[in-house]
């Protein structure tokens, strides 16, 4: 059950650890590679079709939209689509409240990746100093809250907050104090519960990494009297460097995108909105103003956004020197 | 790994650092078992003011009411087969494309790869509004295939991605000793190849499955009208009321949304960890 026991039981797996450990640079060519032919894109074609025709056809028609006036009444065919231009774009940028969004989700993702890396990185050490059972009890209540679907884990955490029936307010005394009513503290709630559901996939992983480091590497390490930070500042970081980079770009995108919490835990963005994120805003705009055009305009610019961390991720990984 | 436990053994502190593993989880761990807590307190101990973290006289009221509302059981299965049918179909297409990439060269390979990557990072969530016009303009809204393709489609780089890592790890030599052996290239694929990425698969679909069972928005939006057809999420929000919620409807929804997520990861979780280790490390 332990992760210990894990590496071992699983033979295909281990084998795939130990034949990363060193990827060969150049390798020569598969076998097959000589009489290839249309075999690779015969095996592609399924999931080239359904991207095509639900990934990067919706992407385009987003773009498209983005540049429309496009409301209920041109969905319903009352009046005609006209194009806009970058007038969308234009409406978003002088919204004085799209600005504030935008300021408030990069904000409040820096915080959540940085809190979800800083826990699940200490953890990952804490468990690797500690015996079997402690590990196997903290790994499987790590699993427990990565495996609560984000709506039950939003509902579970307001109910803990509740200013009424909640254990948290009677416990640290705070009486009725309502979380959602303040901007901050509505926040710092929904990051809670955003570090709950994410530091276990940090922890796990970066778990992962720390035990395929070589013990004798560690071991030198101890001997020659580094201390516990020494060891993972000079060594296990650096090692572990390709699964940090991993981890961090992963987070930072699940947390950008985070739409379910702010939803469910702030009543679909807080008192006057104040809790907006991009997401939440897009659909807003989109689903209950029926301002398709605006929408659409928010998710370009999201979608711009994560494509550039998309970018300096793809220049990461070549500096690292790794082949495709 | 007995070097390892001898080096554990004289570094000092190690009581300090299993206590605050056991902490740790038990803070984790709360609010999971606050959830089936409530879910099971009888409706006069979750509306008191001074709650209590045990509960003397359990009651299945709440879960009563959650499946007479109408229609739960539906739901239920509803979410289960968009999820099941994502997960098997995504491993299914996720290999094949895997096969490709890490097996074949050819032309455009590495512009392939890049886009599998580029594409993990779109929001989803910001294509509802095309996807929307897409499913209503191909009559899809309000079936269960309005959920299962955009999922099926997201879930697709990600696993190719990860799967990448397993598919090559299987030795050249085994599948040039297949190929003089007289096996075909399918037989190759299928018979020797997909039992051997199977760890791979196993951890990939996790990921497949939470995404589509835990999906909210898409619920949300494309299933507007026919009710029957709501996944769970949609049952869980019906316990949401303005004046006064039904927390102990909510909590014991929330258990019953939980439990099948719970089970599939104490299923794979063995897999898990290796299966991270081998796709991260690649």
């Amino acid at each position: 059950m332990t992760a210990n026991s894990t590496t071992n039981k699983a033979p295909g797996a281990s084998r795939a650890g130990g034949t990363f450990a060193c990827p060969p640079r150049r390798r020569p060519p598969a076998p097959s590679a000589r009489r290839s032919g249309w075999t690779p894109w015969l095996y592609l074609l399924p999931a080239l079709v359904l991207l095509g025709g639900l990934l990067v056809y919706p992407i385009c028609q987003l773009g498209l939209i983005s540049f429309l006036e496009y409301t209920q009444a041109q969905v319903s065919g009352g009046e005609p689509t006209t194009f806009q231009g970058l007038g969308n774009y234009a409406a978003l940028f002088g919204d004085s409240q799209f600005r504030q969004v935008l300021l408030t989700t990069v904000v409040f993702a820096a915080a959540c990746v940085l809190a979800t890396l800083l826990v699940g990185c200490a953890l990952a050490v804490l468990l690797t100093r500690v015996r079997a059972l402690p590990r196997l009890v903290l790994m499987l209540a790590a699993l427990g809250a990565w495996a609560t679907p984000a709506i039950t884990g939003s509902t579970v955490w307001v109910f803990l907050f509740d200013p009424d029936f909640g254990p948290v307010n009677r416990a640290l005394g705070l009486g009725d104090f309502s979380w959602t009513y303040g901007r901050y503290s509505a926040f710092a709630l929904v990051l809670l519960e955003v570090l709950w559901c994410s530091f276990p996939f940090v922890m796990v992983t970066v778990y992962a990494g720390i035990r395929a480091i070589p013990t004798e590497v560690l071991e030198a390490a101890a001997l020659d009297g580094a201390s516990q930070w020494q060891i993972w500042r000079s060594v296990m970081a650096p090692m572990l460097r390709p699964i940090l980079v991993v981890v961090t770009i992963q987070s930072i995108i699940w947390d950008f995108k985070v739409f379910t919490q702010i939803y469910v835990m702030t009543s679909g963005g807080g008192i006057a909105g104040q809790n907006l994120v991009l997401n939440v805003y897009a659909y807003q705009k989109a689903f209950a103003s029926s301002e398709y055009g605006l929408g659409s305009a928010i998710g370009v610019v999201m979608l711009v956004i994560l494509l550039a961390v998309t970018l300096v991720h793809l220049r990461l990984v070549q500096r690292q020197g790794e082949d495709l | 790994m007995s070097a390892r436990t001898m080096l554990r053994i004289r570094r000092p502190g190690r009581t300090a650092a299993e206590a605050a593993a056991l902490l740790i989880a038990a803070a984790v761990a709360f609010p999971l078992y606050w959830m089936v807590l409530s879910a099971l307190k009888p409706a006069g101990e979750i509306q008191s003011t001074e709650p209590r973290p045990w509960t003397a006289s359990p009651s299945l009221d709440s879960f009563r009411r959650v499946f007479e509302q109408n229609d739960f059981g539906r739901y239920f299965l509803n979410s289960l087969l968009v999820a099941g049918t994502v997960v098997v179909a995504s491993a299914l297409v996720a290999f094949l494309a895997a096969t490709a990439v890490t097996r074949f060269r050819f032309r455009f390979r590495t512009t392939l790869l890049i886009m599998f990557l580029v594409a993990q990072m779109v929001p989803v969530e910001a294509l509802t509004i095309p996807l929307f016009f897409l499913m209503r303009d191909f009559g899809q809204l309000n079936t269960l295939g309005s959920l299962i393709l955009p999922h099926l489609a997201f879930s697709l780089p990600f696993a190719i991605w990860m799967l990448r890592g397993f598919v090559k790890a299987v030795p050249e030599a085994l599948e040039e000793a297949a190929y003089i052996d007289g096996a075909s290239r399918t037989r190759f694929l299928w018979q020797i190849l997909f039992p051997l990425v199977l760890p791979g698969l196993v951890a990939t679909s996790v990921f497949s499955f939470i995404s589509t069972w835990n999906d909210f928005l898409f619920a949300k939006s494309f299933i507007i009208s026919d009710t029957s057809r709501s996944t769970l999420p949609m049952a869980l929000l019906v316990f949401f009321k303005p004046d006064e919620n039904d927390w102990g409807g909510i909590m014991a929804a929330s258990t019953v949304m939980t439990i099948p997520v719970l089970v599939f990861f104490v299923l794979v979780q063995r897999r898990l960890v290796s299966g991270l280790g081998g796709a991260v490390k690649d």
